[in-house]
């Protein structure tokens, strides 16, 4: 039965011996390698609910007075596109479940994306010959940001238009251009020319999916082309030689159980954990915003980087050249993604290590860039917790302005600190396991010693 | 009977026996795989699970051949859910019990191909050796391509009227025209209570644009800082829209802490931008660059409130030109 089928495609495609190789494919083993897999398969689900959503989603921002089966929003006026996914969510079967499933995925999304970005930094995954490779990886985390972004816009929920309000005055600010690009891109002055929905729409469902699609597809083939890195478990694992379980059968039912573990989760997360009730919301307009308004937890760096700025516009000339908006919903992102970009190259400079590496280091074995890694990432978590800093206030009643002047110190201070207390603890274990060597060598050398007596 | 018992048995054996004989007889065997003892155990459980998954796939169309079922979101979500962890489940199962995990070595794939580097570069290299003004024509060519390439891009300019950041600075706000409330009714001046918040719009205009929603407090006259006219009786309106990051000013905060701050404050929810209604709208707190435009008020005989002209500077977000000249309304 399989011969045939194999020898029916074979004939076909000449396929055999690729799948022949494929088939047999090392993987090494380590369950930090599964953390791509997983924004993988959240992809997939994305783009398989996705599609389903947009058969009832309408992409107008023309008004309308909602009359549907939601009482509270009765007699509400409303977008068209408002209007369509208040109608999914209670009127059609399943609605509600895929798109909760499809906004808890995108939410799964990034923080996979992220998960395995720290494990790749961490290790130096990134190191020739997958430079590239990372590159393609981080332009699909920018990619995942700005998707995730339209995506939750589109709605024209009361949050999705606090949200491009936001969007609209970091366009605004940047210098020189920011008017004209902000007119440019809305069609207008805000909330800009009928076009803008579907235009948002269009790149959320169609352009930003097919560059995900067609880098991710580099990613991979530049993973398999270039063979996993590995860790030094044995002697066995070399800079020439790698060490694993072969595609089929021994990765295949472990991947295939991440992937429908990943699906499964999602769903059960979709049916059973609300997420973005947009009829609690309310629809947007203009003149409306609420309180204690928090975006997706992957834009909550970019809310606090906003709300840690004082109070200052750069003026020059009677022309404003940085209006604020700028520094922390442009400025911060920009460093954070140009520093990830040229991490590979930066190392590479500092280090002078031009060499190519498939053995990766655990992150005491590189002390300085795991300080690095673990300064970075506290000096952009402690931006993102600046964020909460009013949710902190409603539940603990800590005064907002303390805990802002508090986080703009900390901002500075904290990772400073982090990184030499890191290098300090990488550097204490390697020195713990030369002792704990020598000790055992010392060990055996008794043993032997007693033998030989 | 226990002849026939036999007979049956055998020949059930047989006729089972038939279908399942080996391909390949074990003695020419060459096993790529690895092999390894079966597990009877963990195939039964593969077997229960992938029966469960079955079961919880039709439960989920069962459900949702129901027109209207309480909770049926979450029912629906727990039936695909779960089957997806089921069937992840028995690939767990088979993962660990029933493959033999082998462990492989190979080479990794060399890093370079100095042969084919050599020869592509020699086959580009070779392939112009027609040309006798290589440069030239190599910088003629990026100059066309490039060109062209800018002439592709130029229609994305229709997108929007990219220069006419003037229209930035327009409102629908000038003199005479009333203030009106969400449904539409026009605000009197005494309607507007000291510490309350109220929100209004031009009446005949559309509030959807960014220089339409207003919110409008009362100060007691003699706390009020500056701009006196511009309040009667101490009512003041801004534009809603914070000079920030565009969002609605939609808290007004009391004092929290008297010496510091005596009066209550407009504040945005986006990012904590604060705003002095008593002081021309300044900013006392929070990121905000510009003070709060605010609108010159007059109340009419019949006691409505009216605009006196239109924003002292433009209103919301921050641009390159957004301190040069004033809001306009014509």
């Amino acid at each position: 039965m399989i011969r045939g089928i194999v020898r029916y495609v074979d004939t076909r495609s000449g396929g055999a011996p690729f799948v022949k190789k494929a088939l047999r494919y090392v993987f090494p083993d380590h369950w930090s390698f599964l953390l791509g897999e997983v924004a993988l398969y959240v992809f997939m689900l994305l783009v398989a609910t996705g599609i389903y959503l947009t058969f009832f989603f309408d992409d107008s921002r023309s008004m309308t007075v909602y009359h549907g089966s939601y009482v509270p929003l009765h007699g509400a006026s409303m977008s068209r596109a408002y209007e369509s996914v208040v109608h999914l969510s209670f009127d059609v079967r399943a609605g509600l479940l895929m798109r909760q499933t499809h906004h808890w995925a995108a939410d799964v999304f990034v923080a996979a994306i992220v998960m395995h970005l720290l494990r790749v930094l961490l290790t130096g995954a990134y190191r020739k010959p997958r430079d590239l490779t990372y590159i393609g990886g981080v332009t699909m985390l920018v990619l995942a940001l700005l998707e995730g972004y339209l995506g939750y816009s589109m709605v024209d929920d009361l949050l999705s238009g606090m949200g491009l309000a936001i969007g609209y005055s970091v366009a605004m600010s940047l210098p020189l251009i920011g008017g004209k690009l902000a007119m440019l891109l809305w069609g207008g002055p805000y909330p800009g020319s009928p076009s803008f929905w579907p235009r948002m729409y269009i790149a959320h469902v169609l352009i930003i999916p097919i560059l995900i699609g067609l880098v991710l597809s580099m990613h991979l083939l530049l993973v398999a082309s270039r063979h996993h890195t590995q860790f030094k478990k044995s002697p066995r694992e070399t800079e020439r030689q790698v060490v694993g379980v072969p595609t089929f059968p021994g990765q295949a039912p472990r991947s295939l159980g991440l992937m429908f573990g990943t699906w499964g989760v999602l769903f059960l997360l979709g049916g059973l954990a609300q997420i973005n009730p947009i009829w609690l919301w309310g629809p947007y307009h203009v003149g409306d915003a609420t309180n204690g308004a928090q975006p997706d937890w992957y834009l909550g760096w970019l809310i606090g980087a906003l709300r840690l700025v004082p109070s200052f516009d750069v003026v020059v000339g009677g022309y404003t050249l940085v209006p604020n908006p700028f520094w922390g919903g442009a400025l911060f992102p920009l460093i954070v993604i140009g520093l990830l970009y040229l991490w590979p190259w930066l190392e590479r400079k500092l280090s002078g290590d031009e060499a190519f590496h498939n053995l990766l280091e655990r992150p005491r074995d590189n002390p300085r860039r795991t300080a690095t890694v673990l300064a970075l990432l506290v000096w952009v978590f402690l931006v993102f917790m600046a964020g909460s800093a009013d949710r902190v206030y409603v539940f603990l009643g800590l005064s907002y302005s303390h805990q802002i002047w508090g986080y703009r110190a900390a901002v500075i201070v904290v990772p400073i600190l982090t990184y030499f207390a890191a290098r300090r603890v990488c550097r204490e274990l390697l020195a713990g396991e030369v002792v704990q060597e020598l000790h055992e060598q010392a060990k055996s050398e008794a043993v032997s010693g007693e033998v030989s007596a | 009977m226990s002849r026939a018992k036999d007979l049956l048995v055998s020949g059930v054996v047989l006729l089972l026996g038939r279908r399942g004989k080996p391909k390949f007889p074990a003695e020419h065997e060459q096993r790529i795989v690895e092999p390894g003892p079966p597990n009877r155990g963990a195939e039964t459980v593969v077997l229960v699970l992938l029966v469960l998954v079955a079961a919880a796939a039709i439960a989920f169309m069962v459900i949702f051949s129901f027109e209207r079922l309480a909770h049926q979101t979450q029912y629906l979500g727990l039936a695909l859910g779960g089957a997806f962890v089921l069937l992840a489940a028995a690939c767990v199962v088979i993962a660990h019990k029933l493959i033999v995990t082998e462990e492989l070595q190979e080479p990794y794939p060399d890093l370079e191909h100095p042969q084919e580097i050599a020869e592509i570069d020699q086959i580009v290299d070779e392939s112009g050796s027609r040309f006798t003004r290589k440069r030239l024509v190599r910088m003629a060519g990026l100059g066309a391509i490039g060109t062209l390439g800018l002439a592709m891009i130029t229609p994305a300019l229709s997108l929007g009227p990219a220069f006419a950041t003037q229209k930035l600075k327009w409102t629908p706000w000038k003199r005479g025209r009333r203030l009106v409330d969400s449904e539409g009714r026009p605000l009197k001046a005494t309607d507007v209570e000291e510490g309350s918040f109220y929100t209004a719009y031009p009446e005949g205009a559309d509030r959807e644009l960014i220089g339409s929603p207003l919110v409008v407090v009362r100060v007691p006259e003699n706390e009020l800082k500056s701009r006196h006219d511009w309040a009667p009786s101490g009512v003041v309106a801004f534009s809603k829209i914070c000079t920030h990051a565009g969002c609605a000013i939609s808290l007004y905060r009391k004092p929290t802490f008297a010496p510091v701050e005596p009066r209550p404050a407009l504040v945005c929810p986006c990012h904590y931008s604060t705003f002095d209604p008593a002081d021309g709208g300044k900013v006392i707190f929070g990121p905000a660059g510009r003070a709060l435009p605010q609108l010159p008020l007059e109340v009419d005989g019949e006691g409505y409130l009216r605009a006196k002209g239109n924003f002292d500077e433009p209103i919301g977000p921050s641009w390159w030109g957004v301190r040069k000249g004033k809001a306009y309304s014509s």
